[in-house]
């Protein structure tokens, strides 16, 4: 593979990624699977490679759980590490079998032409069925062309199917990379939306701004309003951006949350200096409460995945 | 009939009597014809089946007095879920359904375009497949172009050149529904095209059998599914009634009906047929769709088949077991999926079945509310 483009660098970088992840897939399959399963998926990635025939790529993605399996992938940290090193923000770690072959079928189906893999790829997915939407959107950081994926990426996070939404939003590399500001902000408010949490999402501390966190101290309200609850995860997003109504809105959190909630308010608030927020919750006679709860986090070593 | 069955284990098909006849011959007593060796296979089967389906005294459940495990719940093998709402899925997990079919069909109004086609086919095995799995409730499909729309030949060839790509799909049991709608020679193209990749493709097959013309339509379905060898063990008639059972049991093909209570089949006179046949290769199920149906059809006729005496092993079989061994049949559609699912679908796809969950007789409940206590003001 040479002449590659798009995100995964240019030429010959682009390459390592793909030949890299095409070799990593390789020996993690060889080792799970069956001997007739691994010579299976070989044949197959022989059979995509730069085929232009859409069937052949499609019958061997869409048979692939068939033959290798549905398990988990069930990786070491050696082989995480191998994974970061090859790719940054690769994170395989909740991978099938399956998802990491339908992946390695699709990168092997790039016959040198961005455009025309952007097409395919498109064209792929509008055929899809659920469980191959999945894996083919894990697979986002390893494809050639990348930057030409993002509207797939875009509608795979408009998805109503929460497992779909996750395979692009979570351990994914692909959003804090590729999306503007108002697709991130789109898919943060819409992970609370469908019930999904934030701290699987790559980087979002980074790609954080203010108008996100105007858009959630509006979602805030209204569940307020509806006596709803609100995720904790919220705050985290706010914390850094708050302006005047944000700051009132995590005083409130904090005073009128649960334990969980008021927690979420002092680990967002735990590295934060600022004296709008000291003096909001100072007035209400509120900042010796938040300093013993944030020294709790820390004693208790309370971090967000166990808040999430 | 009373005490032991009257046949033991003998295997009254017809190669064991050919054997057991050879030259000696059996006469009719009503006629004194002579009584062929099919024939008499025919008799002694349907005897058979009269003493398997009353072996249990009659009482008010499903579970009974089964000796299986998982008598009680369901599979709806033919039900068209992008039709119903999510008040239905609810009533269905808490009904026993812990597995529906959504067949591929017409949507009432025609498709005028291969895309609208192709977006159905990724909506039965995408976003329907997570809905279904929000309630409890496995989710698979079927994969055809339906006689209706064969009748568009423009459409028809787009389709035929686009299925291949989705009979490879995850959670596609069969091809269907495919068969005859007014018998047109475009229907009878359509049909045989995809009798051939069925083949190709190693899948069964469901047919949709026509409501007008049923009877000639259903016999020349089936005589073009000889002609072209598919192997009628790897076959489901749909839509039968009365009229139509003998012949297809008689041809070895799985016999389904559609409680569709005006119109094809009622539950009275489904209980009534497994009664009469037997539950060999008998399948119930709802056909639920946007017009006037029940998805609760399967449970409430497995109810009724209790209430008169129809044995639990039996009524387990005709709700559950002979569309899990035809549809099963290529591997897509597995008891465990619900009984033990995978760890990867309990993360995503799959929420679990309350009914599965807590073991608990299953409910029978109308979904949603009743007209009754709507108030409009």
């Amino acid at each position: 593979m040479t002449g590659l483009s798009g995100h995964n660098g240019r030429g010959d970088v682009a390459a390592t990624v793909c030949d890299g992840f095409l070799a990593l897939a390789d020996e993690w399959i060889a080792r799970a699977v069956s001997d007739n399963a691994t010579s299976w998926f070989r044949r197959a990635i022989e059979s995509v490679r730069g085929a232009s025939d859409g069937n052949a790529l499609a019958a061997a993605i869409g048979i692939a759980p068939r033959r290798v399996g549905k398990a988990d992938l069930s990786l070491t940290p050696n082989d995480r590490a191998q994974a970061r090193a090859l790719r940054r923000g690769l994170d395989p770690s909740d991978w099938t079998i399956d998802q990491l072959a339908r992946s390695a079928l699709m990168v092997a189906s790039y016959a040198g032409d961005d455009a025309a893999f952007a097409l395919h790829f498109d064209a792929f997915c509008s055929t899809a069925e659920i469980n191959e939407l999945i894996a083919l959107c894990r697979g986002l950081p390893v494809y050639p062309a990348a930057e030409r994926l993002e509207p797939r990426a875009r509608e795979a996070v408009r998805s109503g199917m929460k497992p779909v939404f996750e395979a692009v939003a979570h351990r994914n590399p692909y959003p804090v990379e590729f999306f503007s500001e108002d697709a991130w902000n789109q898919m943060v408010v819409k992970a609370f939306f469908i019930g999904s949490r934030l701290w699987p999402i790559q980087q979002h501390d980074e790609r954080g701004n203010p108008r996100l966190a105007r858009m959630l101290v509006d979602l805030a309200q209204e569940r307020w309003d509806a006596g709803r609850p609100v995720s904790g995860e919220v705050w985290r997003c706010v914390a850094p951006h708050a302006d005047a109504e944000g700051t009132g809105a995590l005083v409130r959190a904090f005073e009128t949350g649960g334990e969980r909630e008021r927690l979420s308010v002092a680990l967002a608030l735990q590295h934060l200096a600022s004296q709008r927020v000291d003096a909001a919750f100072s007035q209400q006679g509120l900042r010796g409460q938040l300093t013993d709860l944030q020294s709790h986090l820390v004693t208790e070593k309370i971090d967000w995945t166990s808040l999430a | 009939m009373t005490g032991s069955p009257p046949f033991g284990t003998f295997t009254c098909d017809a190669g064991s009597l050919q054997e057991l006849l050879t030259d000696k011959t059996v006469v009719c007593p009503c006629c004194n014809g002579p009584l062929t060796a099919e024939t008499l296979a025919r008799l002694l089967a349907d005897v058979q089946s009269l003493a398997s389906v009353r072996k249990d005294q009659p009482h008010d459940g499903l579970n009974g007095a089964s000796r299986n495990p998982h008598a009680g719940i369901i599979i709806d093998p033919h039900a068209h879920m992008i039709s119903r709402t999510t008040d239905d899925y609810e009533a269905m997990a808490k009904a026993g359904i812990v597995a529906v079919i959504e067949p591929a069909f017409w949507l009432g109004q025609p498709r005028t375009n291969v895309g609208s086609y192709a977006d159905y086919f990724a909506m039965i095995s995408g976003f329907e497949r997570f809905r279904a799995g929000q309630f409890g409730i496995r989710h698979y499909c079927t994969i055809g172009l339906n006689p209706k729309e064969a009748n568009n030949e423009h459409l028809a060839e787009a389709v035929m050149e686009m299925l291949p790509r989705f009979l490879v799909k995850e959670g596609v049991v069969a091809m269907g529904e495919l068969g005859y709608d007014e018998q047109t020679p475009q229907e009878d193209k359509a049909l045989r095209r995809q009798i051939e990749l069925a083949k190709e493709f190693d899948l069964p097959i469901m047919i949709h059998t026509p409501h007008r013309d049923k009877r000639a339509g259903t016999l020349r379905t089936m005589d073009v599914l000889k002609e072209h060898e598919f192997d009628p063990t790897r076959c489901v008639i749909d839509h039968n009634n009365e009229e139509t059972v003998r012949e297809v049991l008689d041809r070895g093909y799985w016999c389904a009906f559609s409680i569709y209570p005006q119109t094809k089949m009622g539950s009275d006179r489904m209980a009534t047929v497994v009664e009469n046949f037997g539950p060999e290769r008998i399948i119930v199920d709802s056909a639920c769709d946007w017009g006037v149906s029940d998805p609760l059809a399967v449970a409430k006729t497995a109810r009724l088949m209790a209430q008169r005496g129809i044995s639990s092993d039996a009524i387990h079989q005709v709700v559950y077991a002979n569309a899990l061994a035809v549809y099963g049949l290529n591997g897509e559609m597995d008891e465990q999926h619900w009984l033990a699912p995978a760890a990867i679908d309990q993360r995503t796809l799959y929420e679990g079945n309350s009914v599965l969950r807590g073991g608990q007789m299953p409910r029978i409940e109308q979904p949603g509310r009743p007209a009754d206590d709507l108030f409009i003001t």
